[in-house]
């Protein structure tokens, strides 16, 4: 007999990603993702100069303010053909790096490494164990037998309170969770050591970007920061390099724990490199423009047909035809007014019309894009796989390093078809990560370089023309695929349309009522426990949800905010 | 003394944003302490964590839900302050309560946390506050401004309003 369960909200504080599974003889067999907020910030910018719209967009949301504002910036100078200094290049593309890691190492270890390691469990374990085995994984430094020791301890004192604080709700001592307790103990440790070294990423943000939360550096035609190699108002060498030393300890972090905390936890997990394949029709995008018309570009993006590398076709410029005559979006199952078909961005249309949520008809808020039609996945998982395909070296070189320790770990040779699955993601991610901080340090050097020729300039003025133009921003942001498509008509802002990553993943069915990626990765998902969705939460958190626009209201009535039914 | 005064919220959705409203006002109209930081927190998550480390006071100024009449001043403090950073369906919801669960574990949780707010009249799509929230303001800048006293910390207009 089959069960339905509902888990709302997955994300978030209140309201956003409902997901709905229905359970038949301990597997997933249907699966609806449901966006439970109308973001419609499209309607605000429209009658708004172009100029500002990078500002208010960077609002839409909470974890990705930044990718919002690049994005959004570089539509308005795709319209207008404007070239950039090469300068302004490399400050927003170590913005944008910086950004990147934070949120790829955030979500790792406080976001979802805690579906995997029984935080519980992690007092029973042998610091001294811990501290051998780790140090059999790696040379970094925090993987001392005291270290460990003090972390339990700590950890002990904590829960010894009756306090679970920020653990509680974790579903531990479930039957999903297979950990030995010194890895459980080395991933707690990890978790604390992961809160300290974010900051660095956090910090290179604000001194490049001005302030965080919401950069304020943007404007169409460059950047706001004036270069200089002695001034103390502006960007100096003393400035940069400070943000060099944290790169150097973010990259010490990735590449000698998180990536091979990854490892170990799906060397250790098997059987979810067969969990959560789903659509393997993939799309990235080139990003880290190299010069100033986007041309040119660190990190390649693409196309990837049916999980097969060699069906490969590759996205060359940010005004590549390929990708913009691709994607529409369709709202057939989505609480807006339809009956046009899918619809190409340039012509989208946000008009509301709530009904129920309708299990065959409309059910989010969420548009449904395609790329020439068909449902994609956007995220690390695709950009690794089209730098792979690409032939991007250092992308090869640490997944193939990725790998071998899951090998190690799983004592099983685990090849690239792994990468298909729940955990893949987060291996993918990781891999991603240890890529983007070595190119956050080649970036540094590229601007140093740059001042070191003389080369001081980072804006050029827009002149914005008569009559209409468009133009789309587009950005491979941490979750994948991010476009800002955009109509100017005599200088305003005429329609605007964000398509971004979260709904690529989390979108309803589509024109044609093919699940989206969410949708079709959680079909064959094991259940164990139809209340304690856990597994359900392990493939959703691998895509590191996030739905745009985050609603902040402290709601004293409606308490507890969770709920998870199985009826 | 470090105190944070932290305005959250999202500004695109009207009365969501009157956290980072009254903030924004608040460092317009009233010369504040050194030891004081306002923070436009808007709906950031562990981005504000180095910012609220190692602080003796938090007052976060944000929209509240209270089923009361539209733009009642409402503060929430120690006993009063929700557990909503605890009700969660697991541990992976990051936003602000994920920050204070952080903090908490490190063992750098603020002394003294209260919210401050208001009950909102309109969480519609737009910039502007309701006409209601909007007469409310100054009551929130003043309930802000008895905060800082509370904490022994002087707030001088500055004459411009804010407003």
């Amino acid at each position: 007999m089959s069960q339905r369960v509902t888990i709302d909200p997955v994300t978030r504080i209140e309201g956003h990603l409902r997901v709905d599974v229905e359970v038949d003889g301990g597997k997933v067999k249907k699966a609806w993702a449901s966006g439970q907020m109308w973001r419609g910030v499209e309607n605000i910018l429209i009658g708004r100069d172009p100029r500002d719209a990078w500002a208010i967009t960077q609002r839409i949301c909470g974890v990705c303010t930044t990718v919002h504002a690049l994005a959004s910036v570089r539509s308005v100078e795709n319209a207008l053909r404007l070239e950039l200094p090469v300068n302004a290049q490399y400050i927003r593309n170590m913005i944008i790096l910086a950004h990147a890691v934070h949120d790829h190492i955030v979500h790792f270890y406080h976001l979802s490494a805690l579906d995997w390691v029984d935080v519980t469990s992690a007092l029973k374990a042998d610091p001294a164990k811990a501290a051998s085995l780790a140090e059999s994984l790696s040379s970094w430094s925090g993987n001392g037998k005291a270290e460990f020791g003090k972390v339990k301890e700590r950890l002990s004192g904590f829960i010894g309170t009756g306090q679970l604080g920020i653990f509680t709700n974790g579903y531990w001592g479930h039957p999903a969770m297979k950990l030995p307790p010194e890895i459980n103990l080395i991933a707690v440790a990890h978790y604390l050591q992961a809160l300290e070294v974010q900051r660095h990423a956090n910090k290179v943000v604000s001194i490049l970007g001005g302030k965080t939360p919401h950069i304020q550096n943007v404007v169409v035609g460059g950047v706001a920061n004036a270069l200089a190699v002695d001034s103390q108002a502006v960007l100096t060498v003393e400035r940069l390099l400070a943000v060099k030393d944290w790169i150097d300890q973010l990259a010490d972090f990735v590449k000698n724990v998180y990536l091979i905390d990854v490892a170990v936890v799906g060397g250790s997990y098997p059987e979810w490199t067969r969990i959560g394949r789903g659509i393997v029709d993939y799309i990235s995008v080139p990003d880290i423009p190299l010069d100033g018309r986007n041309t040119e570009f660190a990190l390649p993006g693409g196309h990837i047909a049916g999980g097969d590398l060699a069906s490969f076709k590759q996205i060359k410029t940010h005004d590549d035809a390929y990708f913009k005559d691709g994607v529409s979006e369709s709202v057939k199952h989505s609480w807006y007014e339809g009956g046009k078909g899918p619809l190409h961005p340039y012509k989208g249309e946000t008009r509301p019309q709530y009904t129920d949520f309708q299990d065959d008809g409309k059910y989010s808020w969420l548009k449904s894009p395609t790329f020439y039609e068909k449902p994609m996945q956007v995220g690390p998982l695709p950009r690794v796989l089209a730098m792979v395909a690409a032939g991007h070296q250092p992308t090869i070189d640490y997944a193939t390093h990725a790998l071998e320790l899951v090998s190690t770990v799983a004592q099983t040779k685990v090849g690239i078809d792994a990468l298909h699955s729940t955990i893949g993601r987060h291996a993918a991610r990781a891999v991603a990560c240890a890529v983007e901080v070595d190119e956050l340090a080649r970036q540094w050097d590229l601007l140093l370089a740059s001042m070191a020729r003389g080369d001081l300039r980072t804006f050029n003025k827009p002149v914005f023309p008569k009559g209409e133009i468009t133009g789309v921003g587009i950005h491979e942001a941490p979750r994948g695929v991010l476009s800002h498509w955009i109509v100017i008509q005599d200088g305003t802002i005429r329609n605007y349309q964000c398509v971004v990553p979260t709904t690529w993943n989390a979108a309803p069915r589509n024109e044609k009522d093919e699940p989206g990626a969410y949708e079709a990765c959680l079909a064959g998902t094991p259940v164990a426990i139809p209340d304690q969705p856990l597994e359900v939460l392990r493939t959703v958190h691998s895509f590191d949800p996030c739905l745009a626009c985050a609603v902040h209201v402290v709601d004293q009535e409606r308490q507890p905010v969770v709920r998870v039914r199985a009826a | 003394m470090r105190v944070v005064v932290l305005g959250v919220g999202n500004i695109l959705l009207s009365d969501e944003g009157l956290g980072v409203r009254a903030v924004e006002r608040l460092a317009r109209a009233y010369s504040l302490p050194a030891e004081i930081a306002v923070i436009d927190g808007g709906t950031s998550g562990m981005e504000l964590l180095a910012d609220l480390e190692g602080i003796d006071a938090l007052i976060m100024v944000d929209a509240i839900r209270a089923g009361a009449p539209a733009a009642t001043p409402i503060r929430l403090a120690g006993e009063a302050l929700p557990v909503f950073f605890r009700t969660k369906l697991s541990p992976h919801q990051v936003g602000l309560c994920d920050v204070l669960a952080s903090l908490e574990l490190l063992g750098r949780l603020p002394r003294h946390i209260s919210i401050l707010g208001l009950q909102p009249q309109s969480l519609a799509l737009g910039m502007e506050l309701s006409r209601e929230v909007e007469d409310g303001m100054p009551a929130l800048l003043g309930m802000i401004v008895s905060e800082l006293a509370l904490l022994g910390l002087a707030a001088t207009p500055t004459g411009s309003g804010g407003i």
